[in-house]
């Protein structure tokens, strides 16, 4: 009884430290997010209730941890009383934590974004989306995955650098006038993050990465983002808008280089031509 | 720090796990020698569990071996812990008392080579793919995490070795061990970019790495296309007998035909999703579900199977 009785005196000590350390490890209130928070959103507070806005769709285990795919879903369409304008994208753990800024409008039709990004270490992955009214509601999913960041871009970097900067634009068969329309923006990209260091050299790949892009429908803006290596090699996104005439899908893009891309399609009411 | 005054060290890739517990020699508790099992004259295999490495199968999971020739032993893949790699050791020991003169990966995968520091001091040649050094080095860091995260304990003492012999694809190297040649071969990137595979002349043994996994999912970190071309050159070796990186070598060819159909499956039902235009996310979910049933592991690999051939095809044409 002794024994045990000393036992229980010092173990707690110990443990205490063991024991609580693994249930914080997903608990969502981190510290990193707490200096996150007052970096990008200073005097701000969250609504409460965000399940009626915005949702994150990640996987639990991520698949690779270079290419993670991800949904960030607007509940509600895109209203011209009420929308969102904003979507930002935060990986705690990633070594540039602010991932992406996207900026919607309400010719977005839907806030709707699916992407791939990279994930270095386990982390939450949070999307914040800003209402025009200038509320804040997040969305959040712990991810496990590990490596997404340092690890090297692409199996082979002479044909990533050779078809650098070819885009595509697809959409969905029929496109329909005054309705959102699912559109899909593929940029042929290595996004390197000068991260991935070689040991044996101790030097790092010089980091070249797709920094905005801007999509434009008819001339009006539909959805542009302020990005970086957190998004996959070849970025990747699919995003909605409205188009109320004929017109023409125009996405500009701008990488770390300052070397910029141009793709566009036509778009013809009840049909589309893919490029 | 001065890496002249560290010879064991400065080939060793620093940051690995349990650093703080060197010197805490493995010398305590005698290690007992992998179960191995001969499958030819003077070659032996542990077959590794066929589970997710953890704690508790210390990170057995990989197929390990040996062959034994007039003058010295090569070992091929060293397992997923220093302790495993010991355990290996303890087994070549146990088989013949000729010095192990090479130490080969078949590629970089934490399973196949972290056992690779048990065998430093035994001064072999370490020999890898072209590009084994590199994809170690670029992953040094989040595999040393990895690797604390799945063995915790177990991950003791575990470091990663750099080649000193490099092969290079299309320039086989012949590997003589005394009376006994071994041919390695560096492919094109397949299930990773620097699997190598090893031929035994003398038995018309293979070791085939990770190109050949038998009942467990194969799992896919290279290129899909560059595999199933990688998968008819083996087949064309026609070799006696192969050891698969997982699962059993009884019968190759079946091993074989079922991998391939996995992937034929992979990258049929993948590009059918990209043209239907679903996207990565949906592909995932429905991507050759038909081969959930014939295969160990599936549910832990597949999806990522997935995404790797989705991004891998949808630039084609």
């Amino acid at each position: 009884m002794i024994k045990r009785y000393r036992t229980w005196l010092t173990l707690p000590l110990l443990s205490a430290v063991c024991a609580i350390a693994p249930a914080r490890a997903q608990d969502a209130e981190t510290d990193i997010w707490h200096k996150l928070r007052d970096v990008h959103f200073a005097g701000r507070s969250f609504e409460p209730s965000s399940d009626a806005v915005v949702s994150l769709e990640a996987p639990n285990r991520a698949e690779d941890a270079a290419v993670v795919p991800i949904l960030i879903h607007a509940v509600r369409p895109q209203d011209p009383d009420r929308w969102v304008r904003k979507i930002y994208l935060i990986i705690d753990k990633n070594p540039s934590p602010l991932g992406a800024v996207f900026t919607l409008t309400p010719d977005s039709g839907r806030a709707d974004i699916e992407t791939r990004i990279r994930i270095e270490d386990y982390s939450w992955v949070r999307a914040i989306a800003e209402t025009d009214d200038g509320k804040l509601y997040m969305a959040m999913k712990y991810v496990k995955a590990s490596g997404g960041c340092s690890a090297p871009a692409g199996k082979d970097m002479e044909a990533a650098m050779a078809r650098l900067g070819r885009m595509k634009f697809r959409t969905d068969g029929q496109v329909q006038l005054n309705q959102p329309n699912l559109a899909e923006l593929m940029i042929s990209h290595p996004n390197v993050s000068g991260l991935a260091m070689d040991q044996l050299t101790r030097l790092y790949a010089p980091p070249r990465f797709v920094r905005a892009i801007q999509v434009s429908f008819a001339g009006k803006p539909i959805l542009s983002a302020d990005v970086d290596f957190t998004i996959s090699e070849n970025p990747n996104f699919r995003f909605y808008f409205v188009p109320r005439t004929d017109g023409e899908l125009k996405a500009e893009v701008v990488d770390s280089s300052n070397a910029t891309f141009q793709t566009s399609v036509a778009i013809r009411g009840g049909s589309a031509a893919g490029s | 720090m001065n890496s002249r005054w560290l010879p064991v060290g400065a080939r060793l890739l620093r940051g690995a796990p349990a650093a703080c517990l060197i010197g805490l020699a493995l010398a305590a508790e005698p290690l007992s020698p992998l179960a191995v099992i001969r499958i030819a004259e003077g070659a032996y295999v542990f077959y590794g569990a066929q589970e997710d490495a953890s704690a508790t199968n210390d990170g057995a999971i990989a197929n390990l071996g040996f062959v034994i020739g007039e003058r010295c032993v090569a070992v091929i893949d060293t397992g997923g812990s220093r302790v495993e790699g010991a355990r290996l050791l303890a087994a070549v020991r146990a088989a013949t008392d000729r010095p192990v003169c090479a130490v080969i990966n078949t590629h970089m995968h934490p399973d196949h080579v972290y056992g690779d520091s048990a065998f430093v001091a035994q001064d072999p040649q370490f020999i890898g793919h072209v590009h084994l050094a590199p994809a170690l080095a670029a992953r040094s860091a989040s595999y040393a995490r990895a690797l604390q995260r799945t063995l915790g304990e177990q991950a003791r003492e575990s470091q990663l070795v750099m080649p000193t012999r490099n092969v290079t694809p299309g320039q086989p190297y012949a590997l003589d061990l005394g009376g006994r040649t071994l041919t390695l071969r560096a492919w094109r990137t397949a299930h990773t970019d620097n699997d190598l595979t090893v031929f035994d002349e003398r038995t018309g043994t293979l070791w085939a790495g990770d190109l050949l996994f038998a009942e467990r999912i194969p799992s896919l970190d290279g290129s899909l296309i560059g595999w199933l071309a990688v998968m008819d050159e083996i087949e064309g070796m026609n070799p006696k007998q192969v050891i698969p990186g997982h699962g059993p070598s009884d019968n190759w060819r079946l091993a074989l035909a079922s991998q391939r159909r996995y992937l034929r499956a992979l990258a049929d039902d993948t590009r059918a999703a990209i043209r239907a235009h679903r996207s990565m996310i949906q592909a995932v979910e429905q991507v050759a579900a038909s081969e959930r049933d014939r295969w160990l592991l599936f549910d832990a690999y597949h999806r990522r199977n997935v995404a790797a051939a989705y991004a891998e095809l949808e630039w084609e044409d």
